[in-house]
């Protein structure tokens, strides 16, 4: 075991803040992007073409091109909506959280995490949407004074998921641009031409850097840092509590909440790595975001993974708990059903692969978490896609059972989204400072003191 | 360094702050107001039809009952229109070469009915019942207006959910004695009255607003 290092540092080397506000900065400003990074947009940017191309499919067609029927009447609009939202929590968790907690790992990580979250929130939103079958309407989902004289149904979790996406959207687009505020002012002030200045300068709201500017922005961001934190656990609480109102077997264990708020941390921090692991390397950052960071997100996705299997545990214990005659047909039809295949398959990445990370050459390796953290962002999406379905295909109703098949356009939405996300998230490294300019620098003028 | 923005940049700044919540709140304004407006309702709207019928005419001067030619409107969920041979009842001896009533001769030799074009138009997921309203004392101007006083019909009522709804959940000051449904005269009783007629067709507005009473 001599071979391994001693817990990497949050920051390798001494740099200074000029040194570490002109590289950060310099990524955007100059442009000059890797050939990699274009080519990764093009096929990114394909794949929104597929996003728009399925979605005109479906509001043409209708809700059942996607292989939904009754009694199966929610499919991968659900499972996916419940993915996306969950990866948002890793960000809000980095940005909001470790801030209360003054950790200091964070500061390199959480600005592209928060962009995450935000994409991904953005991704999360439409899939409620398509999944109304009349999109066009979803407006009756807010409370305006229409003239139907009647508030929208409180009691639908549709109501419900369209309050959760709208509050944690607003939250994690606030805290994001607050944040954003002091680096658009570093931008704006290194750059070069006029369109960059003006274009900086606008977005960094007269940000001159006195006493003044720092008392308010630290008063605001860490009001918003609170009021953020609440939400890590609630927006997924309520997410799972949609189940609650369906009347199928295995949408009422009481552990969702806390299960799914562990699924989200697990899932959101398996895309942070996905994201973090090539983004350092491409850049040339990794002396600011080190194996620290990288080691640090492995262990919280052990330990959310871990609350994850308990979930998956105590939802066989409850269905054989219960003594209900359905509960347990449907735990059984996980296992030997005709969804098994998936099942086995996010057992095997969700509970199998996770505890390799227990391995401390695993964590520090970057290739291989690199792939663990997609194995288990695949096992998440099967996770939900098992939870949503296999309640309602095996109901109470032996004589109403049926099964929801996996058409082209589920694929198509599903890996649109990614496209869109992901061509977002390189619009972003290409627009924005990808790494918190301030408090890295605050963090190396600290390390040097020290 | 010389300053990227004039001095005028702080004052345009405010003003796009202020621009922003004037046009959220206008935006607010205009969708509580725009859905009710004539234009977005059709209330008042009167639609071109292939002979310019006056209910005025028929309804209000020679008193002719609603029910001669909305024959169904006591059964039926559709009032009905009457067939061509309704109007030769009379305009096979009156007005026998008028110019006006040429596509009524037409039809009737033809036999093509005429096409009215409907004037209250429900949504298609409202399943409104006409027979479930007159035979329960609603009364045909409290929804059409006064039909007798219109030269060509419009459209009385805007016919927005929230209007339905109004009805629907104290339904009392609207409800007629069975006599009167038909009236083109009748005036609210007092309150009493009004609400006695409640028991009379024992109405329970507790239910009148569940979903499926109107949409199926």
């Amino acid at each position: 075991m001599a071979d391994i290092p001693e817990r990497p540092p949050v920051m390798r080397g001494h740099p200074g803040t000029r040194e570490i506000s002109g590289r950060i900065a310099s990524i955007v400003l100059k442009g000059q992007m890797p050939r990699f990074f274009w080519l990764a947009f093009l096929a990114a940017f394909l794949l929104v073409l597929v996003l728009f191309t399925t979605v005109a499919w479906l509001i043409t067609q209708g809700v059942g091109t996607y292989g939904i029927n009754i009694p199966v009447a929610w499919g991968t609009m659900l499972s996916n909506f419940v993915w996306w939202v969950g990866i948002g929590h890793a960000g809000t968790l980095i940005s909001a959280v470790l801030l209360l907690f003054r950790q200091d790992w964070r500061a390199s990580v959480n600005r592209f995490a928060e962009a995450m979250t935000l994409f991904a929130v953005a991704m999360a939103a439409l899939f409620p949407i398509l999944h109304l079958g009349r999109p066009w309407f979803f407006y009756w989902l807010l409370p305006l004074p229409n003239t139907h004289m009647h508030w929208p149904q409180w009691r639908s979790p549709l109501v419900w998921d369209f309050a959760a996406i709208a509050t944690y959207g607003t939250v994690s687009l606030l805290f994001w641009y607050i944040g954003l505020v002091p680096d658009l002012a570093v931008l704006r002030d290194r750059a070069k031409n006029r369109a960059a200045q003006l274009f900086y300068g606008i977005l960094a709201l007269g940000w001159r850097g006195s006493a003044f500017h720092w008392a308010r922005f630290d008063a605001v961001y860490y009001l918003l840092a609170v009021l953020a934190t609440p939400l890590v656990v609630s927006v997924h609480s309520i997410v799972s509590l949609d189940f609650t109102y369906g009347m199928a077997p295995g949408y009422h264990s009481t552990i969702f909440p806390p299960y799914f708020v562990a699924g989200a941390l697990y899932s959101g921090f398996a895309m942070v790595l996905t994201i973090a692991i090539p983004l350092r390397r491409l850049f040339r950052v990794e002396d600011l975001i080190t194996k620290r960071h990288i080691d640090n997100g492995a262990k919280i996705m052990i330990a959310a993974g871990l609350i994850v299997a308990y979930g998956y545990a105590a939802e066989f214990f409850f269905a054989w708990y219960s003594g209900n005659p359905a509960e347990r047909m449907m735990a059984w039809q996980r296992l030997v059903g005709p969804y098994a295949p998936f099942f086995w398959v996010m057992l095997a990445c969700n509970v199998g692969v996770l505890q390799l990370l227990w391995f401390r050459r695993v964590r520090l390796w970057m290739p291989a978490l690199f792939v663990i953290s997609l194995l288990i962002n695949l096992g998440m999406w099967l996770e939900r896609y098992v939870i949503v379905v296999t309640g309602p295909s095996t109901g109470f109703l032996p004589a109403a059972w049926g099964t929801q098949s996996l058409q082209w356009v589920d694929f198509g939405v599903f890996f649109g989204t990614l496209g869109a996300f992901f061509a977002l998230m390189f619009l972003f490294l290409r627009i924005l400072p990808a790494i918190t300019i301030f408090e890295v620098g605050e963090l190396a003028d600290e390390r040097r003191e020290a | 360094m010389p300053q990227i923005f004039p001095e005028a940049a702080n004052g345009i700044a405010r003003l796009v702050l202020w621009a922003a919540l004037v046009a959220v709140l206008g935006l607010v304004a205009l969708s509580v107001l725009l859905p009710r407006s004539d234009m977005f309702t059709g209330q008042d709207r009167i639609l071109a039809q292939p002979v310019p019928f006056s209910h005025q005419h028929h309804a209000g001067g020679l008193g002719i009952d609603c029910r001669y030619c909305h024959a169904a409107v006591e059964q039926s969920a559709f009032a009905g229109m009457p067939p061509t041979e309704t109007c030769m009842t009379c305009h096979s001896q009156l007005w026998t070469r008028a110019e006006m009533l040429d596509p009524v001769r037409q039809s009737l030799a033809t036999g093509t009915p005429l096409r009215w074009n409907r004037v209250h138009d429900l949504a298609d997921y409202v399943y409104f019942n006409h027979g479930a309203h007159v035979s329960n004392g609603v009364g045909c101007t409290t929804c059409h207006g006064a039909v007798d006083e219109m030269p060509l019909m419009r459209q009385a009522a805007p016919l927005t959910m929230e209007w339905c709804l109004d009805c629907h959940r104290d339904p009392a000051p609207n409800l007629r004695p069975p006599e009167a449904v038909f009236a083109t005269d009748w005036r609210r009783g007092s309150e009493a009255e009004q609400a006695a007629l409640m028991g009379r067709y024992d109405i329970h507005p507790e239910t009148m607003t569940d979903c499926n009473v109107c949409h199926r």
